[in-house]
This record gives structure tokens, sequence and C-alpha cells, in this order.
């Protein structure tokens, strides 16, 4: 196993993204997992590649291995997922999760309600096959579980939020908001979290909170995907 | 004796000249002689050098008034040489070049060098803008009353808006004296604010940054303000947005001296065209939605947009690498605008050929102010096209063109340039 960063490497004396995974798989490499800024990275390189490749989220586009890791969580705790009411809340525009998760949950027969305020959470999403909803109470009225996304401090300073604090008194995770979803409706979060902004740690940490069985599933989806992959190579 | 040449037996099209009927055209010395019926059985023209156009359309030769053809500065992406020989190819015998080259071309100097290197390299006629604002800076103007005198066809900063609207009010009083066109690039660039594609649901499924037609919306709507205020004519690049259409139309109704284009790639596709991440597909503005093509179209068929041009953009296969966010704007055109306007527009009954013809030769002309060319009278340059409208062919690289990035490769075509000449010269036979 190699741990490989743009910083130090070739990447940084002009090498292209490809020339560095063609490097890569001449010394041996069978497996690459990336995560890359720019969205879309993987559906040039893949094809042009031998070994197999796993997005570990592009840009704002995708992350499948997140998507397989909350279905996971979700599946254990509900068994299937048909008519299930979820709300992704925060940064949708910027958010590589609330998009595999969008995606996998659609087809899965679940709804989705991508909710946040217009400037993260666009109404052209509609389009996409999600509700969109900029009143978080509304929203929340009734689902059986809200992920809450991270809000990217940097946001601030692009204009897309006013203030952290702003963003906390119209949209954070109060519990008196998570009370208006189904009593046995659950909380999860991609992490790292901040704390008192898109989520109060009462919520965070509460009874409704299975964002460390999470990370636990995190560890199972990727070893099973890692495990698909070696399988698929044998098999080619 | 003078250089004889007859275009026997074609459907002469020239609007100008309200001509739609099959005429033999006579070129003596670069230039239409006459045009008439019959010409090759008379006994005067005997041994006269025929190019037979029966079945074909005769065309004058189209006027594309917005290419860049990257000299000085990017010489491996294009130069004069093979943008000429591109548009030639694709039937343009006149070409605006823009002035964002390396350096820009924003003094007299770099126009009378431009021009005298169009003399010796170019195919066809080849006119320069020249630059609003020193470096395309948006801050100070150049010297129009100089520029002018140097040859600049017309003034543009295009590549980049001039976002100080009191300069633009300025540049357009100036301009207007001198008698030259001001083309805008109209985009709002705190509302583009660095985005690579159109914002919509197709920029937010793909996870790219996008640009909302508004960006481009505020900067006609702005414009028109400017020209209502001072008089002046401004004409409007690479027009992309419904809304942007439909503020022209109100304008133009109004008497406001505004004109606008269109770009081939603007009026056939849409985001949802272009598959994936290809950077083939990524130009500015960008590729927008179902609505705008359909606004583009009514307004090519209205005559809101006035003309259709490229936006020729030639970038190396090394830049377009970089990924969608990274890579730089822009599609070739030349070689494929006259076969992409049939196809979309003549072939689906959008234009008639005469409205065509407008669209690619008389209009720009005429905004350009050019005497002899965009018609086939007698005394006009003998810039003419042979065009068979209905051949099927399919545009795959190696281009003419130095570069290769078209979102039209591969793509099914009907129709296209057969013959070009250029001065009386042919310059394309296929």
């Amino acid at each position: 196993m190699l741990s490989f960063s743009p910083v130090g490497s070739s990447l940084s004396k002009g090498e292209t993204l490809l020339d560095t995974f063609l490097n890569l798989q001449a010394v041996g490499v069978t497996h690459f997992v990336v995560r890359h800024e720019r969205s879309g990275v993987l559906e040039d390189l893949a094809p042009l590649l031998k070994a197999s490749v796993i997005n570990a989220g592009d840009g704002w586009h995708e992350h499948p291995t997140q998507a397989l890791l909350d279905l996971l969580t979700l599946r254990e705790r509900w068994g299937g997922f048909k008519g299930r009411k979820i709300v992704i809340l925060g940064d949708i525009r910027h958010s590589r999760v609330a998009r595999s998760n969008l995606f996998a949950l659609k087809k899965l027969g679940a709804k989705v309600t991508f909710c946040g305020p217009t400037p993260l959470c666009p109404d052209d999403f509609s389009a996409l096959g999600a509700t969109v909803e900029h009143d978080v109470e509304k929203a929340l009225k009734g689902a059986d579980a809200v992920n809450v996304l991270r809000l990217q401090l940097e946001r601030m300073d692009q204009g897309f939020v006013p203030s952290l604090a702003d963003y906390a008194l119209a949209y954070q995770l109060t519990p008196a908001r998570a009370d208006l979803m189904k009593p046995e409706a659950l909380v999860m979060h991609p992490g790292p979290i901040n704390r008192g902004v898109e989520i109060a740690s009462e919520v965070a940490d509460g009874p409704r909170s299975v964002i460390l069985e999470q990370v636990a599933n995190g560890v199972l989806a990727r070893m099973a995907v890692l495990a698909l992959c070696e399988e698929g190579g044998r098999g080619a | 004796m003078p250089e004889q040449l007859i275009v026997a037996g074609g459907l002469l099209i020239d609007p100008a000249s309200r001509i739609e009927a099959i005429r033999d055209v006579l070129i003596e010395d670069g230039r239409v002689a006459a045009v008439g019926t019959g010409l090759t059985r008379k006994p005067a023209f005997k041994g006269v050098a025929t190019i037979d156009a029966r079945s074909k359309w005769v065309l004058p030769g189209l006027v594309d008034m917005h290419v860049h053809l990257r000299e000085p500065g990017r010489e491996g992406d294009e130069t004069i040489a093979t943008g000429s020989k591109a548009a030639a190819r694709g039937g343009v015998t006149t070409v605006l070049a823009m002035a964002n080259t390396e350096p820009v071309s924003d003094t007299p100097s770099q126009i009378s060098f431009l021009r005298s290197k169009a003399r010796t390299d170019a195919a066809i006629t080849v006119l320069f803008a020249g630059a609003v604002t020193l470096g395309q800076k948006g801050e100070k103007l150049t010297e129009f009353a100089k520029l002018r005198a140097a040859g600049a066809a017309a003034l543009s900063d295009d590549g980049r808006p001039v976002m100080n609207a009191g300069l633009l009010r300025r540049a357009l009083e100036a301009a207007k004296d001198l008698g030259l066109l001001v083309i805008d690039h109209c985009e709002d660039l705190h509302l583009s604010n660095g985005a690579c594609v159109h914002e919509g649901p197709e920029a937010l499924r793909k996870g790219l940054k996008g640009s909302p037609w508004a960006a481009e919306t505020v900067q006609v709507m702005r414009d028109i303000a400017l020209c209502e205020l001072t008089g002046a004519r401004l004409h409007i690049a690479h027009v992309s947005a419904a809304s942007s259409v439909a503020a022209i139309r109100t304008a133009k109704k109004h008497g406001i001296r505004i004109s606008a284009e269109a770009a081939p790639h603007h009026f056939a596709l849409i985001d949802k065209n272009i598959e994936g991440y290809d950077t083939d597909g990524k130009m500015n503005p960008p590729l927008r939605e179902n609505r705008d093509r359909q606004a583009l179209l009514a307004g090519l068929a209205d005559g809101t947009i006035d003309a259709i041009a490229t936006d020729h953009a030639p970038h190396g296969c090394a830049a377009k690498s970089l990924g969608m966010d990274l890579a730089p704007f822009g599609v070739i055109g030349l070689e494929t605008s006259l076969a992409v306007a049939l196809t979309e527009l003549f072939h689906k009954k959008i234009l008639t050929r005469r409205q065509l013809v407008e669209r690619m030769s008389s209009c720009p002309a005429a905004l350009l102010g050019l005497k002899g060319k965009g018609t086939l009278a007698p005394g006009a340059d003998a810039d003419l096209v042979v065009v068979d409208p209905n051949i099927s062919w399919t545009p795959e690289p190696p281009y003419l063109s130095k570069s290769r990035n078209t979102p039209f490769t591969g793509k099914k075509l009907k129709g296209r340039a057969i013959t070009t000449l250029s001065a009386g010269r042919v310059v394309h036979a296929l």
C-alpha cells in the first residue's frame, strides 16, 4: 500500500495526472483509491488504466463509498428503503456526499429532500429527482432520517452565507428541529462535525445519532469495495 | 487579357442583389464582372475557364465576424495562415480576428504588423479588431483614431467584458464619431465568478461550477441602455441566453442600434449534449439549455440575431486535457460553421437558404461596413463559395486548423463548401 499526495510528487513538477497514474501502475499498483478536487476526474482516467480505480471523492461530484456506508447504516436499522423520507441538510451545492446519496437512495425507492439556503441548495436540484425545501422545519417534518452536511468555513468568504452564526440560526439541526422528525428517526453526519454550526452537540451525541455507526460501517463498506475489485481483477 | 473565370450554372443566392436564380458569374481580375445566363455559350467567353456549379448553390463568400487566430503569441495553436486555410475550407472568405492575442492588439503598430502578415500569409481576407482598452484590462481606452488609421476593422475586448460601464460609454461615443463598430463580450464577471459551464441541473449533476444565464443578460441589458444613451452602434458577441435574445429583440423594436451574433455551437447544442467532462464542450459563454437554444433559433429566424459567427477559438490538446475547471474556454468552428448551419437551420426549416446567406454573409459584411463583400453584384470582390447543400459528411481530425477542439467531431452533418474563391482565386476545392 502506497500513500500518495501531489505535494512532493512529480505532479508538482508539471507531470500530468494520467502520467502519474501510469507510472504508479508500472511499479505494480493494482488498485487506486483516489480523492481529487476536480469533479469527474476519474471518468477520463479510469478507462486508460488496467488497475482498479475507486472513487474516494471527486470535487463536488460523487463520493460513492460514503453513500454505501450511509446505506449500510440505514439498512441495518430499517431493513429496507421503500417509502422512507431522508432529508439531506446543509451545503448541498458543494457536496459530493449529497449527490451520491441522492442517486443511490432514489434507486432504492426512498424519497430525498435537499434542504439548505438557496445559494447552497439551488432549486435546480429538483431536476435531479430531489425535493428541494428551504424551510428546515418543513423539510424535517415526518422524516425518517436526516443527513447533516458539514458547512465549510470558506463559504462565508465566498458570499454563500453571511456568517456561521447566521447560518446556524436558520439551519442548525437543534434538538427542537430534530424532534419534528418521526420519533424513531435517525441523525447522520459524514464528518468531520462543526459542533454548534450545522449541528448542535446535544443532537450529535443524542439517542437518534448514528454518526459513529457510520464511521464503523465505513471500514466495512470500503473493505467490501476492495474485495469486489480484487475479485473482478482476478476474473478479468 | 484579363484573368477570367466563369462559375456556371449554379443557383445564385445573393440577397443583397435580390437574386435567387440559376446564374453564371463571370469573374475578371478578382472581381465579379457580370452575372447572367448562358455566359458560357457566348463566343466572347470561349475558352474561359469554368467551374461547373450545376445543382449546387453559389453564394457570396461567408463573413465570420468573430474568430481568434492566436497570432501573435500562440502560434502553436493557430496562425493567420492555418486559420485562413480552415476558413477557406468552410466557405469563409472574410474573418474578423479578435484582439486577445499575446501581446494584445491594442496599438496601431500591431494592427499594421498583423495586416502585413495577413497580406503575405492569408488565403482569404483577414481583418483585425483593435482592443477597446489597453491590454484588455478594462482600465484605459486605446487610441481609436490611430487604430482606425492603421486599419483596425472594429473594436473589441472580446474574451473579456468591458466591466466598467462609464468606460464603455466613452468608448461608444468615440467609436461613433469614428464610425467604428464596438463588439462587446457580455459577461458580468461577478456573476460568472470563474465558472466553467452553464449553471443549471446539468452542472449540478456533474458537480461543476456554473455561470448563470443572467451573467450575460445583465450585461446585454446594460449595453442596450448605453447604446440608447450614446446613439452609437454596438454589437453583442456570441449571444447564448434566451433572455438576452428577448432583450435585444425589444431594443431593436425601439430603434436602438444594437446588433448581435450567435455561434453554431450555441444554436446546435445544449449542455446535456456534452458527454461526461469533455472539454471540447467548454466555451464561454457556455452551452446552455433547450429554452436558450430555441430562443436563438427564433432570433435567427426573425432577425433579432443578425449574424452567425463561430468564435473560432483554437486550443492545443495539452491545454484542453487539464479538465473542465482548468482547461481554456473555446472551440474551433471555421471548418464546420456552414455545415452546422445547413444541417440545423436550413434542413430543419428554421431559415430559408436566403436567410442563411444573410446571416452568414451579407449581414455581417454590412455590420462591418465592408464594401464589395457579402454580395456577388458586378464590381464586388470575387469572394464566392460553391455549396452542395445535400452532401453528407462527418468532421474528423486532422483539421486544417492547427487545433482540433470541436464538439462536432464525429457528428453527421449535411452540406458543405465544395469550392471557395477568394478574390477570384481558388482557395479550397473538395
